[in-house]
């Protein structure tokens, strides 16, 4: 997972294909927000089939993390300034 | 006119796990060089290591050539890199991501080079317009191959 990895997050969900992952986000979370392909969240850009949701919950970001090889995971992470940016974007 | 000189292509790579991809990625990189396309291919670490070790005097890609797919990523999402014509290959769901991805970020002719078992499925699962190749190759690389060859003759055909 590259630098994503290094930060820890925690998996919710993994091995999945996007659309499961997109659902699984969708429904477990109520403030989800809607980006495209390429948004940068942390150091990384986004992959994925448009609109892809990221959630918040307390003070996480949740959203799906594609690998080639692996498929996607869905991951939670803190990010105060992603929030920010996510919620000043609406 | 698709192949003409001076035009810049990009092969990106989806997972190796394939046998037929690395293959493919050589045969259409050496055609679209003998076009007169500068190609670049991108993919994962062992998807370049792949095409290092069956090119290895970089007679089809050159080295230099060669770009980490995050770096691809991160150089078409801030506007640093484009490509007149961007071909990805995917056999999985990844790919499917990967080939939306690119499309939403770049401006390139897109072509999906769809393999493998599921190729079939994949290519359903496509929700945008793109040029598809589809070939349910995953050792023998010949059904691919004729795909690409057919492409291309049409191509030609259009450009007279």
């Amino acid at each position: 997972m590259g630098c994503i990895e290094l930060m820890k997050p925690e998996i919710l969900l993994s091995d999945t294909s996007f659309k499961e992952g997109r659902e699984f986000i969708r429904r477990n979370f109520r403030e989800v927000y809607e980006v495209e392909p390429g948004y940068k969240l942390f150091d990384v850009y986004l992959i994925g089939v448009s609109p892809i949701p990221i959630a918040i919950e307390d003070e996480s970001v949740i959203f799906p993390y594609v690998k080639p090889c692996r498929g996607t995971f869905v991951l939670k992470m803190e990010g105060k300034e992603e929030i920010e940016l996510l919620r000043r974007s609406k | 006119m698709l192949f003409a000189m001076n035009k810049n292509a990009l092969l990106l790579l989806g997972c190796p796990e394939l046998p037929v991809q690395t293959s493919i990625a050589l045969y259409l990189a050496n055609r679209l060089k003998n076009a007169g396309m500068d190609v670049f291919i991108a993919g994962t670490d062992a998807a370049l290591e792949l095409l290092k070790v069956s090119d290895p005097e970089g007679h089809y890609v050159d080295v230099e050539k060669m770009i980490k797919l995050d770096k691809c990523i991160e150089s078409l999402a801030e506007k640093r890199m484009d490509f007149y014509l961007c071909s990805v290959f995917m056999h999985n769901d990844a790919g499917i991501a990967y080939l939306a991805t690119v499309h939403g970020i770049s401006n390139a002719k897109l072509f999906a080079i769809i393999f493998g078992n599921d190729a079939d499925s994949i290519s359903e699962q496509i929700e945008f317009n793109c040029e598809k190749l589809v070939a349910k190759a995953v050792h023998n690389p010949l059904p691919l191959k004729r795909k690409i060859d057919d492409k291309i003759k049409e191509v030609k055909r259009w450009a007279v």
